[in-house]
């Protein structure tokens, strides 16, 4: 019998921790007591991507979207709610653009602008129970695809819809599969790339955790498609519960025929092994990732030749993306035509990015391609926190670059980001305000890339380390007019010599703020300060008005460079202080100001 | 060797590496799974345990250990026996996750990476978690701590001694 209501409780990352599962064994707990098992029932399901208003339930029907749940909040819900049908106004979003009228999920901005096709089942299905997925029609692709189709007919469905591969460089993903099916050989892999490393992404975890299904159903019709019989997801170890759902899914996939022997009935055999990554970033470029599933260190090869004609053990391969691999089962329900009247001409289809630092609903969006960046970050993301002014948006992680205020009605597509400097990447979108020092930043990403080299090829071993003591010097004050040519140099040298795509990206952060930024890399160089108040060496520290007298800065100061008395406004002696930031540490009410004192013509930035 | 009082290598373990090893050579590629758990088991993979895995698996000792200093998963000495991570990914850079790190290198006097003398804190800065939507982020073992400051991680350092 259907329960008349189900509590939807969130189970991503940001929710899970502690309070999700309390919450969900509370809610059991009172329906129990309550005798209402029969009439609800709770489901813990994967990320539904506000992470900025965690812990989150929805309540079906009705689709009432409850925030910032306690436990102690479980019981009001099931007096109110499941027993009097009441909505609980108290945990309702806040939604400032009609407050008072928002009741329902799909009515919210966050989702309304949103289209959901990679994380469809994220949020909505219990991602431990293969009955689930299939009740939202899944492995009806594969069924199709093995009863209806041959394979060349599957990879022209593929290539039709025009899907591009979504980890990062957007190589279409048909042809991607034409290649390791034309080359002979039989023994082929199927690779499914979950070596999720760029920092402040988390989709494809999202979705292996939220929906393993899509992405085991995706690599069998890959498998038939190419003529490969075994598959391996390569997940990070970083993503333990991925890890587990994976391994649910595969055993229940397995106990159904999904996967094995003949599966559905026919004569098609597939099976799917993991493996795990170790904590190497260069796992991710393909090559690199077929090595280490080898049992060698994670380094790239040269290509050609491709991993289509050799990629593992010297078999034909396909690598493809999580996120890749959830669009596939769609495109053969819905139609490759249907598939690609989403998006724009040449990026069809739908991205999924992390929206993160510097923004209101902090989360991860599904939007169609060619949705701008500003609706993204203001309509959907809810614009920038704490009055702040926006002033840069970073894309591609590691290996992409910052976009600014002016090109924030760019549509989002592969291309366009491309020749902003930029990439698509695997999708975080990072947004930082006037706060964050763009030198800093790109010397962060550099940090990232000087430790994840795999030291192969010497540009990128070198050239990034060369990079780096440059940045470094520049943030500590020592920086020179030349610096700024070497590193624009020296970064493009690295781009077009490196071995692989690692390399070849690195300097990206570094170039484009270069361009975009290059009056704030001057203020280091020339005026010797950080207009943004982060580089703590060109950083003049102030005490504001705000201060209340408590002393802790006094007492935290190494030099003893603060006076002052208890309950009265403090003072720091420029002459005496060694820029640490001991007192914005120690600081209670925040009233340690790092603006620097700036020249006029670097006031704009 | 002995670490915290415990003894790190002991036949039981080594029964249980051995017997994961039975299984991961029917595999191909057995020596990434195989270094996975020999992590699990012992918390390292020293060089005596590589010793074994190249013995069994009938691979060099260098190529082992290469692979072994290759990847951060795996390390040569052994880790505290409890590990506090803070999330320097890019999302909890930007919101302040760096002094969050040196505010715990501070109060256990101890660089990233490094364990404490009584072996009971190992500080590590680690690659994005992938729970961005808390930025910034640390973990305690097993336990997400989110939206952090640097007043409220002295906090909870201070409240997980307590449980200590």
């Amino acid at each position: 019998m259907l329960e008349r209501i189900h509590v939807i409780i969130c189970g991503g990352e940001a929710c899970s921790k502690q309070e999700a599962k309390d919450i969900k064994r509370e809610f059991d707990r009172l329906l129990e007591q309550e005798g209402l098992t029969d009439e609800a029932k709770t489901v813990m399901t994967g990320c539904m991507g506000l992470c900025e208003y965690h812990p989150v339930v929805v309540m079906y029907p009705g689709e009432v979207f409850y925030q910032n749940i306690t436990v102690e909040a479980v019981a009001t819900i099931i007096e109110e709610h499941i027993k009097h049908g009441r909505i609980v106004e108290q945990y309702r979003i806040p939604e400032p653009f009609d407050r008072g009228k928002i009741k329902n999920i799909s009515q919210l901005k966050f989702y309304k602008m949103q289209k959901r096709i990679a994380l469809r089942n994220c949020g909505v299905i219990n991602p431990l129970d293969i009955s689930e997925y299939i009740a939202r029609d899944g492995y009806f692709a594969l069924a199709k695809v093995l009863r209806e189709m041959d394979p060349k007919t599957v990879i022209d469905t593929m290539k039709q819809s025009g899907l591009r591969g979504r980890g990062g460089g957007g190589f279409p993903t048909g042809l991607k599969w034409e290649f390791a099916a034309k080359s002979v050989d039989d023994v082929k892999y199927v690779i499914c790339n979950a070596d999720e490393g760029d920092p402040g992404a988390f989709m494809d975890r999202a979705v292996l955790e939220g929906d393993p299904h899509s992405v085991l159903e995706a690599m069998a019709i890959c498998g038939y498609a190419i003529g490969a019989h075994q598959g391996y997801i390569y997940v990070r170890a970083e993503y333990p519960v991925a890890v587990e759902r994976l391994e649910i899914a595969i055993r229940q996939a397995r106990e159904l025929q999904i996967l094995g022997r003949n599966i559905l009935g026919s004569h098609f055999d597939f099976d799917i092994e993991l493996r795990l990554g170790a904590g190497a970033f260069v796992c991710g470029e393909e090559t690199a990732l077929i090595a280490s599933i080898e049992g060698e260190r994670g380094m790239p090869r040269n290509k050609p030749p491709f991993p289509a004609v050799r990629g593992l053990w010297g078999r034909p391969t396909n690598v493809n993306n999580v996120e890749t691999f959830a669009n596939v089962p769609v495109i053969f329900m819905k139609g490759a035509d249907w598939f690609k009247n989403v998006g724009t001409e040449k990026s069809s289809g739908t991205k999924v990015f992390a929206l993160g630092g510097k923004i209101m609903n902090t989360g991860l969006i599904e939007i169609p391609m060619g949705t701008t960046l500003r609706e993204a970050i203001y309509d959907i993301g809810g614009g920038i926190p704490n009055k702040r002014k926006f002033k840069a948006v970073q894309t591609g992680g590691p290996s992409g670059g910052c976009i600014t205020e002016k090109y924030l009605d760019t549509p989002i597509d592969f291309d366009n980001l491309v020749e902003l400097g930029s990439m698509m990447g695997s999708g975080g979108m990072i947004v930082m305000d006037e706060d964050n020092c763009m030198v800093d930043v790109a010397r962060f990403y550099l940090d990232f890339t000087v430790e994840e080299s795999c030291g192969k090829c010497t540009p990128c071993r070198e050239g990034t380390k060369r990079m780096l003591d440059i940045l470094n010097r520049i943030c500590e004050g020592k920086g020179t007019e030349e610096d700024l040519d070497v590193l624009e140099r020296l970064g493009k040298m690295i781009q077009e010599s490196s071995l692989c795509g690692l390399g070849q990206t690195a300097p990206n952060p570094v170039l484009s703020t270069l361009k975009h930024f290059r009056s704030e890399y001057e203020a280091h160089v020339y005026d010797k300060v950080c207009p943004a108040g982060v580089c703590a060496k060109l950083t003049t520290f102030t005490i504001t008005e705000d201060c209340i007298g408590c002393t802790k800065c006094a007492r935290n100061c190494p030099v003893g460079a603060i006076h002052g008395k208890v309950k009265e406004l403090h003072h720091i002696d420029p002459a005496l202080c060694i820029h640490c930031g001991a007192c914005k540490v120690a600081c209670p009410v925040n009233a340690i100001s790092t603006k620097p004192v700036m020249k006029e013509e670097h006031a704009h930035v | 060797m002995i670490v915290s009082g415990k003894q790190l290598i002991t036949e039981e373990k080594l029964a249980h590496l051995y017997a994961s090893m039975e299984e991961n050579k029917k595999k191909p590629g057995p020596l990434m799974p195989t270094l996975h758990e020999a992590q699990k088991i012992f918390g390292c993979v020293p060089l005596s345990i590589q010793k074994i895995i190249s013995r069994e698996l009938d691979q060099s000792i260098a190529k082992i250990n290469g692979v072994v200093t290759f990847y951060s998963q795996f390390s040569i000495e052994p880790k505290g026996e409890n590990i506090i991570n803070v999330c320097l990914g890019t999302a909890c850079y930007v919101r302040g996750s760096q002094g969050i790190l040196d505010a715990f290198s501070d109060e256990l006097k101890i660089a990233p990476g490094e364990t404490t003398a009584d072996g009971i804190f190992t500080l590590q800065a680690t690659r994005c978690i992938g729970a961005c939507g808390l930025a910034p982020v640390i973990t305690v073992n097993q336990t997400v701590h989110g939206n952090c400051s640097v007043q409220n991680a002295k906090e909870i350092l201070k409240n997980f001694k307590k449980t200590l």
